[in-house]
């Protein structure tokens, strides 16, 4: 086991790779500390099943180098790196029984039956597959077969990662909560560094300690689920992330100060220097409030989400989106908004506004 | 219980029973028929019962016909099977060359089947055939006119050419039908190449293997063209499969009634053997 570090990685499935939309994956750094629990999200054809492909070196990068620890691994095969892959699709070797597939990466390995015997039962126990081990492959559920490739990947001694590409697409709903928190739960009990691929931010948040955010080919923020709740590095994470997502609105520099629909806007990161680029404001909608001075807007609709309400309103020809708790009074169709200050930020070209800090 | 009944509805069945009729039925009972009567000139016909059928089960003849058309499918499938899945295995799976490699193996799938017989008989002709002529000269006594082993490897030479592609269009069917996970998740594994054919390629080829050896099965038990212009079942009765005696007894001797007793039975032997196999593959597939 040992922490990964990507270095410069960049990666483009074509061979004339003048344009950068052709990048499938472009200058990403990163580290994953050893024994952490990560969750790699973004919507899909983001590039994060390629970075996945390179870590495990199933692909090879076209730029960049890959280290587990101090060793470089960018040439080595997925074999010689020892790492475990769980696919979007369970894959089992059809024609054996569970133990033979717990048992095929041992096998190959040329390790002793006895000692694979053991190892399969352990890995067998912690993946509660241990009354199936003589059935046959093919006949297990989703869940089942999923849970025999984690296993090949556990069985494996000193395995440095465990890498997961949206593992419950194929699961029933139902199953899908239990294998999640099984999942988390195994993390835990083995320590291994894991590393959850997933389009949904739900799984992701409830899966890792440290969610990486990608897009277009970048990692545009990585942090707890709460800090990307919060703070958002990006407006794409601001959308991303969240229920109804963070609501963008463009914004121009006054005096020093933002300024929406003609109005000043407290903002939590105010800019001091140049105006330059794109400049937008970001705000959740939970920190959005109806006031009695303040944005004027028009409501225009009004959703039931259980616990809070999402209503939806127009100001000064854009739409933003807030939430009221169950109980609280909603204003009559014309009324003022206010934005909470320490949660209220200024974004330039998409980032988030602040100077002298290196995205 | 009240039960609706609606005798009309059997009309919706009539389009099929009478496609079935002129298709199968009809034809089949006019060989029933002949098989259990004595046939004479002038449409004279008598009962004969089974005895044609204990007549042909009893004959040398056709015990030697059918053990030759044992012999040969059986042959042919021990070759064209592995071979086929060999050169599937080795094609491209994207590129340039999938297409051409898809064209070569289309073409010998696209020549009629006398024209196939055809120009194997000159091109084995021992004097003038490129091949035959290119193998005396290399010192090998080849001349299939007149030796019955040049004459089976011949015929079974023919037979691999014409029909191992139809074994390498479906097995790389199948083989390009393997989502790319698995082949991942093998090289993870640490699979050699070896284990990734036995545990990933050839399960997952099964299905169109089943279909492969089933067709190849059939269309070798029935054959008759290429052999008949080949060698005639020739030299003497050497290459005489059942297809070649059944029209020799039919069409050369006009015994209708053994003739008709022979298709019956070369018939049931397709039907049992095709459905004997298909079972036990399918049987294997739930289990």
């Amino acid at each position: 086991m040992a922490k990964v570090t990507l270095e410069n990685l960049a990666h483009t499935y074509f061979n004339r790779a003048d344009g950068a939309a052709e990048w499938a994956v472009k200058r990403v750094n990163l580290e994953w500390a050893d024994g952490g629990a990560f969750a790699l999200l973004g919507p899909s054809g983001c590039g994060k099943t390629t970075l996945l492909n390179i870590m495990s070196g199933l692909v090879h990068p076209t730029h960049g180098r890959i280290l587990f620890g101090e060793r470089d691994v960018t040439g080595l095969s997925p074999e010689e790196r020892n790492i475990a892959q769980v696919f979007q699709f369970p894959v089992v070797y059809d024609t054996m029984s569970v133990y033979d597939n717990i048992a095929f990466p041992l096998r190959n390995r040329g390790m002793a039956e006895s000692e694979i015997a053991t190892r399969v039962a352990e890995i067998a126990e912690l993946t509660e597959l241990t009354p199936m081990l003589k059935q046959r492959a093919a006949g297990l559920t989703a869940d089942g077969k999923q849970k025999i490739s984690l296993a090949r990947g556990l069985v494996r001694p000193d395995v440095n990662l465990v890498m997961f590409d949206e593992p419950l697409t194929v699961i029933d709903p139902h199953l899908k909560w239990v294998l999640r928190s099984k999942l988390r739960e195994l993390h835990q009990r083995v320590g291994t560094t894991m590393i959850y691929v997933t389009h949904d931010q739900t799984e992701a948040l409830t899966f890792a300690d440290q969610v990486v955010v990608m897009n277009a080919g970048e990692v545009v923020q990585i942090g707890t689920p709460v800090e990307l709740f919060e703070r958002p590095q990006h407006t794409f994470v601001g959308h991303f992330i969240g229920s109804p997502g963070m609501n963008v609105l463009p914004t121009e520099i006054d005096n020093g100060k933002a300024v929406f629909a003609g109005l000043p806007v407290e903002v939590a990161n105010p800019l001091s220097g140049s105006a330059d680029g794109k400049l937008e404001l970001g705000v959740r909608p939970e920190f959005v409030s109806f006031g009695t001075d303040g944005i004027p807007a028009t409501i225009t609709s009004v959703a039931d989400a259980g616990r809070y309400r999402i209503v939806d309103t127009q100001a000064s020809g854009h739409r933003i989106k807030l939430l009221v708790d169950e109980g609280e009074a909603i204003p009559a169709q014309d009324t003022y908004l206010r934005f909470d200050p320490g949660q209220t930020r200024l974004y330039r070209d998409g980032w988030l506004a602040t100077e002298g800090v290196a995205r | 219980m009240n039960k609706t009944i609606n005798n009309r509805a059997w009309f919706l069945v009539i389009p099929v029973v009478a496609l079935v009729a002129f298709n199968a039925l009809i034809p089949l009972m006019t060989v029933v028929n002949y098989s259990v009567q004595e046939t004479f000139g002038n449409n004279e016909f008598f009962w004969s019962g089974v005895t044609w059928f204990e007549q042909v089960l009893r004959d040398d003849r056709f015990h030697g016909a059918l053990g030759r058309q044992l012999f040969f499918t059986g042959t042919i499938l021990l070759i064209e099977v592995p071979l086929g899945i060999a050169i599937a295995l080795t094609m491209p799976k994207k590129g340039p060359w999938v297409s051409v490699c898809l064209v070569l193996m289309a073409l010998p799938l696209l020549i009629p089947w006398n024209v196939v017989g055809a120009m194997w008989n000159i091109m084995a002709l021992p004097d003038i055939g490129l091949l035959g002529h290119t193998l005396n000269e290399l010192g090998i006594d080849y001349n299939y006119t007149r030796q019955p082993v040049s004459a089976w490897v011949t015929l079974i030479a023919m037979d691999v050419w014409h029909w191992t592609s139809l074994v390498v269009l479906l097995s790389y069917a199948g083989l390009v039908s393997i989502p790319e996970a698995y082949f991942q998740a093998a090289k993870i594994d640490g699979a050699k190449s070896w284990a990734v054919f036995r545990y990933i390629q050839l399960p997952k080829m099964k299905r169109v293997l089943t279909i492969a050896i089933l067709l190849r099965f059939m269309d070798s038990f029935m054959i008759y063209t290429e052999p008949s212009v080949l060698t005639g079942g020739g030299p003497g009765n050497s290459t005489t499969l059942l297809s070649i005696d059944l029209v020799k007894t039919a069409l050369g001797q006009f015994d209708l009634g053994p003739a008709a007793a022979t298709s019956l039975v070369y018939f049931l032997i397709v039907l049992l053997v095709s459905w004997v196999f298909y079972t036990l593959m399918m049987r294997n597939e739930e289990s």
